[in-house]
């Protein structure tokens, strides 16, 4: 192994651990896992304990889309349009059953699952996921942030 | 007042107009004609016997596929009114055909019906004479049909963007 | 999706336009208002609905009477306990039974929890809103204290699925009132140190009082009920007005306000959250058939075992023998099902003692749950309406004889409120329209369902 790849390996592990700590989350709230989402976000689960405390209000400054609820198709183009104002490196968790495959909407108005549009990284299934399951798609979400190729 | 005396106070005045009634669980039920629809609920409305200063919902149901009712006019307007000076409810009616379904708008009397009648354009296409702006409500423009007649399929998606089935 | 460019002049002014939405931070719901804008003064505002539209009443008309059950969970999801329990009443009304007076009670519990819930979410996220995150971060910690009790009753956290046509899912479990004791207390001290924080700070006074008026005439012809109609001095209530399932027998107040703006909203709120509390604690003390104290003699059996046992014809005696249920039925034990669930072999799923223990049970088990049979109302319609967290919430129910509703149709309560939204905010400066909307507690699964 030569002397640069070593740095820049080590240099991808650092950025990677930091990544992970710091996801500055979009909460594309549209439905009933807002609920969810909210008590994940408060006192008693507390996702700040993962350092995904933070929500940024613009798409432009913020790291992971959270799609949370059910999304129609008249909210689709909406959510692309979120999704490609975000700045690179971006991920997308799928919260929520609706978000992952439409879930029991299995009907005219709803997408059927949001990967028809937009890349997902992380699926989070549950309608809606307990706030257990979220904080485990979260840390889930946060080992590929540590090891995926990065860029600087 | 009791739903017999709601009906017979109806019958008194409009007689004519009236197709049917009935009281059944409890809800008292009058369908009326359409040409006097909007006189029978501004009556509602404003005599003070009745006195129904709300109108609690405005749907409507396709009759296409109820057994017995499959030739008879297809939708069926519903209102629901309460008035909070009597606590008695109404239910008002109007059947229209489907190669003509125009109901006379009910704005002029109660200003939520802006909305309401706009769901039902949306969802069954029947028209309100006289809106002041029959847009659809809960879809999108670009969607072709009205989801809640019995001939529209559940899964027929209209997608904007994404895969087209 | 915030300003989206400047627009038309009219008089010689520059008008701007202000798109919000649908998806805005400051707004907790999708829905788009488009903002017509002379400074920072609203002019003209259209609201546009419709983002959350999930063919809940197309919905309905697939499946069996009990399988809306759980799309009515997602409609006011803040408050699904109150949805559940009025389709469920909706058809017995349908199909003229009444439920057992246990069953009464329990949903009047349940839904003044429900009712809690939404009014502390709706109250906490206003405020966060505006600011106040402490009071968004008190109001949900209540909340889960509410929750929990939700939880050990229905099995889930939100989307609870408990209502079914003709009783209950499951009694109460033991220790329940208890429980539900310290909750209150709990929710209490949350309420009176968010009174502290938010009801005579100048801060939020000054962004509530005298914004978002609507006047009495107007809330009535919007056809607006709950809070909103409360906080113009109109105290109608379902509940009061038309009494149903326990309501009748607790005493409560309806409280109201007179000014009809924000604050008044919010005051309606606060004051409507002791008195639903004050009926669950009545209704708790005064359930009939309460907790049974001694319980079943001998050791319960699995289910398997039973079943053997019914296929040997050892059947004498074995109905009167527990078995052990899946925690998920818990609650369902034939001595608690009787409590809650109507006497009516067309309605309701036997216990399960009799569905693995006896041929008649299993087939009336069977009759209720196949394809093409289950509950079958008779030709006709009806319309039952109770006091959802944000006003009348009513579900109008036609029925073709079949064994699928023909036809259902939820008055959404907080559709007219919105409807009457640019009424509320024409005329104000564009932040005044964050505190109006927090204050209609516009949900979506409701309005667009």
């Amino acid at each position: 192994m030569g002397v640069g790849s070593f740095f820049t390996s080590k240099l991808d592990e650092a950025l990677g651990w930091a990544r992970k700590y710091s996801i500055f989350q979009y909460p594309f709230v549209t439905a009933c896992c807002g609920m969810e989402y909210m008590a994940t976000a408060c006192s008693h689960y507390d996702i700040d304990r993962f350092g995904a405390g933070l929500p940024r209000f613009s798409p432009r400054q913020a790291d992971v889309l959270f799609v949370v609820g059910t999304i129609s198709h008249k909210m689709a183009p909406v959510l692309k349009r979120i999704y490609d104002q975000m700045t690179e490196p971006k991920w997308v968790v799928a919260f929520g059953v609706c978000t992952c495959t439409g879930g029991f909407y299995d009907n005219y108005a709803t997408v059927q699952g949001i990967d028809t549009i937009i890349p997902v990284d992380v699926y989070i299934p549950g309608c809606p996921p307990r706030p257990e399951s979220v904080i485990d798609g979260l840390m889930k979400l946060q080992d590929q942030i540590a090891v995926s190729a990065q860029r600087y | 007042m009791s739903g017999a005396e709601i009906l017979s106070a109806l019958r008194a005045r409009f007689a004519s107009a009236i197709v049917e009634t009935h009281e059944h669980r409890g809800d008292t039920t009058v369908v009326v004609t359409r040409e006097r629809l909007r006189d029978v609920l501004r009556a509602c409305r404003d005599e003070p016997a009745l006195g129904c200063d709300f109108l609690m919902d405005l749907t409507a149901v396709d009759y296409a596929k109820y057994p017995g009712r499959e030739d008879g006019p297809r939708f069926e307007v519903v209102y629901h009114l309460y008035s909070l000076t009597h606590g008695h409810r109404l239910r008002v009616k109007v059947r229209v055909e489907e190669d003509d379904a125009v109901v006379p708008t009910a704005v002029p009397l109660w200003p939520i019906a802006d909305w309401f009648e706009r769901e039902v354009w949306d969802m069954f296409g029947v028209r309100f004479e006289g809106h002041p702006d029959l847009r659809r409500l809960l879809l999108y423009e670009e969607f072709v049909g009205h989801p809640l007649r019995k001939d529209y399929p559940i899964n027929r998606r209209q997608p904007l963007i994404g895969p087209k089935t | 999706m915030l300003g989206e460019g400047a627009g038309t002049g009219s008089g010689g002014q520059e008008m701007m336009h202000l798109g919000l939405g649908p998806q805005h931070p400051a707004m907790h719901g999708i829905i788009r208002i488009v903002t017509e804008l002379d400074g920072e003064v609203i002019r003209k505002a259209d609201v546009e609905i419709g983002y959350l539209h999930r063919a809940f009443e197309k919905d309905c008309e697939v499946g069996g009477y009990n399988n809306a059950i759980p799309y009515t969970d997602r409609l006011n999801y803040v408050s699904p306990l109150i949805n559940n329990f009025a389709y469920a009443s909706a058809i017995e009304k349908l199909l003229d039974i009444d439920v057992t007076e246990r069953c009464k009670y329990i949903r009047t519990i349940m839904s003044e929890i429900s009712r809690v819930c939404d009014h502390l979410t709706c109250v906490g996220a206003t405020a966060m809103e505006l600011g106040a995150f402490t009071v968004f971060l008190y109001m949900i910690k209540a909340r889960e204290f509410l929750w929990e009790l939700v939880e050990d009753v229905t099995g889930a956290r939100l989307t609870i699925s408990y209502g079914r046509v003709g009783g209950v899912k499951a009694d109460l479990p033991d220790g329940f009132a208890a429980q539900a004791t310290r909750a209150f207390k709990d929710v209490r001290e949350v309420l009176s140190e968010v009174h502290r924080l938010l009801t005579g700070n100048r801060i939020f006074m000054d962004r509530m009082v005298g914004v978002g008026v609507l006047s009495r005439e107007e809330t009535i012809a919007y056809s607006i009920t709950g809070p909103l109609l409360r906080g113009v001095g109109v105290g109608y209530d379902v509940r009061r007005a038309q009494p149903h399932w326990a309501y009748d027998r607790v005493d409560f107040e309806v409280p109201t306000q007179k000014d009809g703006d924000n604050y008044s909203r919010y005051l309606v709120r606060m004051a409507e959250m002791e008195q639903s509390m004050r009926i669950a604690e009545q209704a708790l003390a005064t359930m009939p058939g309460g907790p049974i104290q001694v319980d079943w003699e001998g050791r319960a059996v699995e289910p398997p075992a039973y079943v053997d046992q019914g296929k040997q014809g050892k059947t004498d005696g074995l109905l009167l023998v527990p078995i052990r249920l899946s925690p998920n039925l818990e609650g369902q034990e034939r001595r608690k099902h009787v409590q809650v669930n109507a006497d009516d072999k067309r309605v309701v799923l036997p216990p399960k003692e009799h569905t693995y223990g006896s041929i008649e049970g299993l087939m009336n088990h069977f009759m209720l749950i196949m394809e093409g049979y289950g509950i079958r109302p008779p030709l006709g319609e009806a319309y039952f309406a109770t006091e959802g967290a944000n006003g009348e919430l009513g579900f109008y129910v036609v029925s073709d004889g079949t064994d699928r509703p023909y036809r259902v149709r939820c008055r959404p309560p907080c559709l007219p409120p919105l409807a009457a939204l640019p009424r509320m905010i024409e005329g104000e400066m564009i932040a005044d329209l964050i505190p109006t909307f927090g204050s209609v507690n516009m949900i979506g699964g409701e309005l667009d369902r």
